[in-house]
């Protein structure tokens, strides 16, 4: 009876995870492409820096096919409920350059916060997928 | 890593900036100022800012003053005999402050003091609908 409960439990859990999964991986790899976008504007007057990116869509595609290892909890006992998240790891690359400054200098300040207001608008929207899928489970769940 | 890394590049990259400004500020202060604290002409001073990255992953990478250097442009010289300070000829050398390129400076950091300044609140918003995820 119990281990019935537990399985049934643990298979609410897996299918709860994977719903979650590409919006947590989305999100994750929203908020480090912002960081990114962060440092190029933050060191817009560092001679010799040179503006930094990566490509969302292609990270995330690798984050989702299992390109990267993922992390999974570890389990001491077999009645551990078992959860495991992609790793996201992008590939940061340099930007190819627009117009030459004299220090070294490659961020171009207009493309900079355009991407960053960019990307902040689609880590909102990753949380707007997100509470949508809880308020849809939420809905489910409630007795009406 | 964490998301809260944003916060940091930011201050990080305000504080540099504000440094900046300072150093501005002291230099037009004393454009007019024939002796500095060490007795000698004023020299403009410069900041040289230095990329360091925030954490082991090194994505997140904030900014630093690196250290503050002294132009070496000379001075500009005037002739004022009545100046105690003036040498044989009557000539007193001023500080190398250039008012043009200070400005320049002013502006340049302010602007750029707005942008992460506008980083900043970015984060503080993202960060804030973070939290309340799931409670609408």
């Amino acid at each position: 009876m119990f281990e019935e409960i537990l399985s049934g439990v643990e298979e609410m859990n897996v299918q709860l995870d994977n719903a979650l999964r590409f919006h947590q991986t989305a999100l994750n790899l929203r908020a480090q492409r912002q960081e990114v976008l962060a440092a190029n504007i933050a060191n817009a007057d560092t001679p010799n820096y040179k503006a930094r990116d990566f490509e969302f869509g292609k990270a995330l595609g690798t984050a989702m096919q299992g390109g990267v290892p993922a992390v999974s909890l570890a389990t001491t006992s077999p009645l551990h409920i078992s959860a495991s998240a992609p790793v996201t790891n992008p590939q940061v690359k340099y930007r190819s350059e627009e117009q030459a400054s004299v220090d070294g200098n490659t961020v171009n300040m207009d493309t900079e916060r355009a991407a960053f207001a960019e990307n902040a608008l689609q880590y909102e929207a990753s949380l707007t997928f997100i509470n949508g899928m809880f308020s849809t489970m939420q809905k489910a769940i409630s007795s009406q | 890593m964490s998301s809260f890394e944003l916060f940091n590049i930011a201050a990080s990259a305000m504080n540099a900036q504000s440094v900046r400004l300072n150093t501005t500020a002291s230099n037009m202060a004393n454009a007019e100022s024939a002796l500095g604290a060490d007795g000698k002409p004023y020299k403009a001073k410069q900041v040289v800012f230095q990329a360091v990255p925030m954490d082991a992953s090194g994505k997140g990478q904030g900014v630093r003053v690196q250290q503050i250097v002294e132009s070496a442009a000379p001075g500009r010289v005037v002739y004022d005999p009545k100046s105690p300070v003036a040498n044989a000829q009557g000539y007193v050398t001023m500080s190398n402050v250039d008012p043009v390129e200070e400005m320049v400076n002013m502006i340049s950091a302010s602007r750029a003091y707005q942008n992460n300044a506008e980083v900043m609140s970015t984060a503080k918003t993202l960060m804030q609908k973070t939290i309340s995820l799931g409670q609408s």
